[in-house]
């Protein structure tokens, strides 16, 4: 029902905006400008935000989730767990926009200082919190896939004589493979509509551009942006936030459809 | 099994090679160096690369651990000054320092408080009648997927959802129910997939038993069933309530004002709320907004760690109870 409802208002509104602004123009323009005139609408430069922001956060929640999991699993005595997993809950219940406030005011200063080209808004500092925020997600999933590793195989490994990280990276990270890469997948698809931290950290100005140290927008905080300001109902821009909102949409149904199939595959092997 | 012949094969094949090369010894020298491929202990190496990987996944536990701290000591060290009662109870203003977030306490407050009503029974409803009542037919199973791909919808999406539905078709403006209406929808799959999960952990025999004294169907549900999953749903019911206070992106679609000088009394009113307040401070240059925002965080995050210790707290109080 509520899928259904969701399709529906999108698909309406979306399908006015399309009879104004003709589909190829939408996928293949690289300007984005919907508030200036010539009025354009090339939804290039706000997938390029998202996916560079999505990216760099992949590149230090992924890995490090996982080394969460396997430190977890492997290495930490039950009192360490103890406390690590009640830590990690914290980092997941934390509000986006506590993220979004720590990027502008903690990271961004951090990296300015390194550098002073960075600006105030820039994808990177976006990319480092949406990073951490995914952290405990792939931590946990991770961990609950490492440990539905039967216990017989790694044995198996050690009684080959088999080092701890042998039997870690061999046995038991290919065997929790489907899971560890579904939790990728929730992880990726749930950078991709991150809204608040993104709003606040990466600015603005929709930009086709892969330098991470300059103000970009992504496809959420666009929606943010038109939402928050007075734009009237039923103009071009109102409807545009539904065209990019189905994009969204379709994009993360996507992922989730396969995070989905992986883990029912992997299910049905385990058992 | 085809696999498996294969393997036996390419193992023999490889097995007569060794051993024809060492009855052949025509040369000595590759015979070692094949030796050496099949079996290289190299104990150093090995222990090394375990060292480094043990630091690798220590380190990468260390990042959280590290990111928590810092950024607990930075909005601690901003705004652990500026929360005080005059804080709490003082309405936005121009000027920062006379800044307060009564009306985004209170709206919060309220909203969780709607979102609650609406939320739990629909929530628990649905997962007792997927769980309990629905025959394993196509449709449940559609119904399952859906509710799964549902969950993971950015939330920004429902706020467009809700935007037309609550605020346009329904005509609800604004307003508090609006809100709550959207962040209910939001909530909703969490809550049924985590209360399935709760209803699935009571053993069969707690039904069978009492179908069996002759207890109807939903009288089994009633006085068995759901008293014993009751610590897991109440656990999913105040995770996803606190996801729901921390919630900004949906209520910023639906039009929550960021500057609101009353206190919102009907469900029918305006209303703002904590994040959306923390979001708009933030978003300002002057440092002492900035400093607004992070005494805001540190009372937001208060709200969240007494939830959730309530959650735990009745987690408790549940499990005592129902002892086997």
């Amino acid at each position: 029902m509520i899928t259904l409802g969701i399709v529906l208002v999108l698909l309406g509104e979306a399908v006015l905006f399309f009879e104004e602004v003709p589909l190829v123009d939408f996928i293949t323009g690289t300007i984005w400008a919907p508030m200036f005139e010539p009025k354009s609408f090339g939804v290039l430069p706000l997938v390029c935000g998202t996916f560079l922001i999505t990216c760099g956060a992949a590149m230090i929640g992924l890995p490090s989730g996982l080394g969460v999991g396997l430190f977890l699993n492997d290495f930490a005595p039950n009192w360490l767990r103890s406390i690590i997993k009640p830590v990690l809950e914290i980092l997941a219940g934390i509000p986006t926009v506590v993220y979004g406030y720590f990027a502008l005011t903690v990271v961004t200063p951090l990296m300015q200082r390194m550098s002073p080209s960075v600006e105030v808004f820039n994808a990177a500092s976006a990319a480092i919190v949406v990073g951490v925020m995914v952290l405990p997600m792939v931590a946990s999933l991770c961990d609950d896939a490492i440990r539905a590793v039967p216990r017989s195989i790694k044995e198996a490994g050690y009684a080959l004589g088999a080092t701890k990280c042998e039997v870690a990276l061999q046995v038991t990270v290919p065997s929790a493979l489907s899971g560890i890469v579904a939790s990728f997948i929730l992880a990726i698809s749930r950078a991709f509509g991150e809204t608040m931290a993104v709003t606040l950290a990466a600015g603005s100005t929709p930009k086709l551009t892969l330098n991470p140290f300059e103000s970009v927008q992504t496809l959420t905080a666009y929606i943010a942006q038109v939402s928050t300001g007075d734009t009237p109902q039923g103009s071009l821009e109102y409807k545009s936030i539904f065209a990019v909102g189905m994009l969204l949409l379709v994009v993360t149904l996507f992922f989730n459809m396969l995070a989905y199939y992986l883990v029912k595959r992997f299910r049905t092997v385990t058992e | 099994m085809a696999s498996m012949d294969d393997m036996l094969k390419s193992m023999s094949k490889s097995v007569t090679l060794t051993t024809g090369t060492a009855n052949l010894g025509d040369s000595q020298i590759e015979h070692k160096a094949m030796i050496r491929a099949i079996w290289r202990p190299r104990p150093k190496r090995r222990w090394l690369a375990g060292r480094i990987f043990f630091l690798l996944t220590l380190l990468s536990t260390l990042i959280g651990l590290i990111s928590l701290i810092f950024l607990l000591e930075s909005i601690l060290g901003q705004g652990w000054e500026r929360v005080s009662w005059e804080f709490v109870s003082s309405f936005p203003s121009r000027i920062a320092s006379r800044a307060g977030i009564k009306a985004a306490l209170v709206g919060s407050l309220y909203l969780t408080g709607l979102v609650a009503s609406i939320a739990i029974p629909l929530g628990v409803g649905a997962a007792v009648y997927l769980e309990e009542f629905a025959a394993d037919t196509r449709l449940r199973r559609i119904i399952d997927v859906n509710i799964a791909n549902l969950a993971g919808v950015p939330s920004i999406v429902y706020g467009m959802l809700g935007l037309m539905v609550f605020v346009r078709i329904c005509a609800l403006g604004h307003s508090l129910l609006a809100g709550a209406c959207t962040m209910s929808l939001l909530i909703l799959p969490v809550i049924i997939v985590t209360a399935r999960e709760a209803l699935k952990t009571v053993p069969m025999g707690v039904r069978l038993a009492a179908l069996g004294l002759g207890a109807t169907r939903w009288q089994t549900v009633r006085a068995h069933v759901l008293p014993t999953a009751m610590p897991g749903i109440l656990t999913g019911v105040i995770l996803s309530l606190s996801r729901a206070v921390g919630e900004t992106a949906p209520l910023l679609m639906i039009g929550a004002l960021s500057y609101m000088a009353f206190v919102p009394e009907s469900p029918m009113d305006d209303f703002t709320v904590l994040p959306i307040q923390i979001f708009n401070w933030s978003a300002r240059p002057q440092d002492e907004f900035r400093v607004a925002a992070a005494a805001g965080i540190l009372v937001l995050l208060g709200v969240l760690l007494t939830v959730n210790a309530c959650a735990i707290f009745a987690r408790m109080r549940f499990q005592r109870k129902m002892q086997w």
